[in-house]
């Protein structure tokens, strides 16, 4: 890596990042554990270290992204962050920014959904926006999430795309989390990052009509068209982290990354921070000859369906870890959408999938190493429980 | 690796410290990682925080459950909270108490060591904030962070005066332990 | 015609749209009653009563649906819906 590391809190890493990015309108409210990231971009607004740029306050997440709805039709380089209750009070307006086309890049601070009322870390809020028309891309550590807000715009702002991107970080866990991260460089970040000039703005001078009305003659096709800009994003989200590596020297994964999985019997897929501690499990597990990887999913939306395909045909068992469930189907969407990209392929391998870490419960080793233990008993005498908790207190039921 | 677990209670800053102590290591030339047991913040509620000092990239995110050092900001909390959960058998439990070590019957194999850092404060800050004096007590006590480093980040983190006063506190704090 | 990114149209797409047609009655313009006030033409949903400079009024046929406001909301009985021929 390049660059000088300074430690700072996670949040501040994204708040800094988000100012290099050289935002012009930002609109948010406060909620825990997202608070840290909008009060060090209030900080630097302040400190007139943000240039053109309006930080606009308001009473509630629906208004904060209701408001760079606007912002982004005229052209700004728009910038909100929420989590939880907050995402989902936006989850209509959601729907119009991407069917508007409008490249918001939105970091999440990841946390549970009430009731009952829980401010920790899951996955939940983000994946109950799963269907909103946002990429949503998932970091492991505060050094990818600050980057992956560059990355974001970069992809979201591309023409062929314009789409909106929520980039996930895991709340608490990421977001207060004090380590030694390289702050976004302004000079290179400028090299990265064009100006966002969209095809098309609201301007009095020259008027035309946003989020128009769609009739059923023409509805199928607005759907089909935002379809395509998600299949585009596909690459450009590879390019992306491409250029990123060769400006910055930092890499993260495209799509997806993976971690010992070669020639990995038990391939194991999860999103955000726990995958830093699986890696961990893996290299003690390898020194034991167990033959285990990691398949890090980075972008959930568009989902890598060819690229997982092509990383998983080798393996004996495929083994989901989720912080979310679909109540009614019993698993996390990490698990049900790997298991459907598999469907009508050649590929045959058993799929199981684990839930952990469902508000804010702690993911210890020997959770992870539990999860290997039960992939092994499957490889010998396959599925039994298709999907389970893995640290459910059965004590309390 | 090393782990460190803080006690406090909300207020005391156990959370600075525990940042303070990143910044201090990383300093040294170590990777470092502090976080907190994120609670829902009370002013005097337990609180605990949690460091983790490497040579390597540190990617573990869970919580630290077998701590090599522990730091207890307030002895109160001896009798609320299992202060030597986990605590490994050649690792330390830095209690800021002016009692001796003798006084405190945990169930432990760690060695357990004293300093009235609250003494410290009074006499040289002039407040009872005792966060970063154990910092400095931890860098004497285990050798683990030059004590520098510590009094370095203290000042940047608390510029002026108050910074002054707390790096004078550590140094203090580091030479008793030092001592002993 | 494609779809543009977001689907953003150009201004003006109403003016292609001639409403004419879907009048069943129309409105008859009785000029000796009228006292030049204007409510017909600020209240018309279809901005088809056009004031003159005099202050008298013309209808536009392309886009008035026949709704009658104007000849509803007229104090002086100067309009008066009839039967569209067709």
């Amino acid at each position: 890596m390049t660059g000088k590391m300074t430690v700072v809190e996670g949040s501040y890493a994204v708040a800094h990042a988000v100012k290099i990015c050289r935002p012009n309108v930002i609109s948010a409210y406060p909620i825990t554990p997202q608070t840290h990231i909008v009060e060090d971009l209030s900080q630097f607004m302040a400190d007139g270290e943000i240039p053109n740029c309006e930080y606009i306050n308001v009473e509630s997440e629906f208004s904060a992204i209701s408001t760079l709805v606007g912002a982004s039709a005229v052209g700004a380089r728009t910038y909100s962050s929420t989590t939880s209750q907050g995402l989902e009070l936006m989850h209509e307006v959601l729907f119009n920014v991407s069917g508007m086309r409008l490249p918001i890049v939105m970091t999440v601070a990841n946390r549970a959904v009430s009731a009952p009322i829980n401010i920790w870390n899951d996955h939940q809020d983000s994946i109950s926006q799963r269907d909103t028309g946002w990429m949503q891309l998932y970091a492991e550590d505060p050094q990818e999430a600050a980057d992956m807000t560059a990355q974001a715009y970069r992809v979201a702002e591309d023409k062929d795309i314009m789409l909106p991107a929520m980039v996930c970080m895991d709340g608490f866990i990421l977001s207060h989390v004090y380590e030694p991260v390289i702050l976004l460089e302004q000079e290179l970040t400028d090299e990265y990052l064009p100006g966002f000039e969209p095809e098309h703005i609201l301007d009095p001078a020259k008027p035309k009509t946003f989020g128009a009305f769609a009739d059923p003659s023409t509805y199928t096709e607005f759907r089909y068209l935002q379809q395509k800009g998600m299949d585009a994003a596909l690459e450009k989200i590879e390019n992306a982290a491409d250029d990123f590596n060769k400006i910055f020297g930092r890499y993260y994964g495209g799509l997806i990354d993976t971690y010992e999985a070669e020639d990995a019997e038990i391939l194991l897929f999860a999103m955000g921070s726990v995958v830093g501690t699986i890696k961990d499990v893996i290299d003690r597990a390898r020194t034991e000859g167990v033959k285990v990887g990691l398949v890090k999913v980075r972008a959930f939306r568009p989902f890598p369906v060819e690229a997982i395909r092509k990383v998983v045909k080798d393996a004996s068992v495929i083994v989901t870890l989720d912080k979310n469930i679909s109540l009614g189907l019993n698993e996390g969407a990490l698990c049900t959408e790997v298991k459907s990209c598999l469907y009508n392929t050649d590929i045959n391998i058993p799929v199981i999938g684990f839930l952990l870490g469902h508000g804010g419960r702690d993911i210890p080793r020997r959770n992870i190493r539990m999860i290997i233990d039960k992939a092994k008993q499957v490889i010998r005498s396959g599925v039994t429980i298709e999907s389970e908790y893995a640290d459910l207190r059965g004590e309390l039921i | 690796m090393k782990e460190i677990r803080i006690h406090g209670r909300g207020g005391q800053g156990s959370v600075t410290a525990a940042e303070l102590l990143a910044v201090a290591a990383f300093e040294d030339g170590k990777y470092s990682q502090a976080f907190p047991a994120f609670g829902v913040e009370r002013r005097g509620a337990p609180v605990t925080a949690f460091t983790r000092i490497n040579d390597r990239r540190i990617r573990l995110r869970s919580q630290i459950y077998e701590p090599d050092y522990i730091i207890v900001q307030d002895p109160t909390l001896i009798e609320v909270v299992d202060v030597a959960s986990g605590a490994k058998p050649n690792g330390k439990i830095l209690i800021n108490t002016e009692f001796s070590p003798d006084t405190f019957d945990l169930d432990t194999e760690a060695q357990v060591m004293t300093i009235d850092a609250t003494r410290i404060a009074l006499d040289i800050i002039g407040r009872p904030i005792v966060n970063t004096i154990l910092l400095g007590a931890f860098a004497g006590a285990t050798g683990e962070i030059r004590v520098e480093s510590i009094q370095n980040a203290v000042t940047e983190r608390f510029p002026g005066k108050v910074g002054e006063k707390n790096s004078q506190a550590v140094l203090e704090a580091y030479q008793r332990m030092e001592a002993v | 015609m494609k779809i543009t990114i977001g689907g953003v149209v150009e201004p003006g797409t109403t003016r292609a749209n001639k409403t004419g047609g879907w009048r069943n009655f129309k409105p008859l313009y009785h000029k000796d009653k009228c006292i030049k006030c204007g409510l017909c033409s600020m209240l018309c949903p279809d901005s088809s009563v056009h004031e003159q400079e005099d202050k008298y009024v013309i209808f536009d046929f392309d886009f008035c649906k026949g709704c009658g406001i104007c000849a509803n909301e007229c104090p002086k009985d100067a309009i008066e819906m009839v039967l569209e021929e067709k």
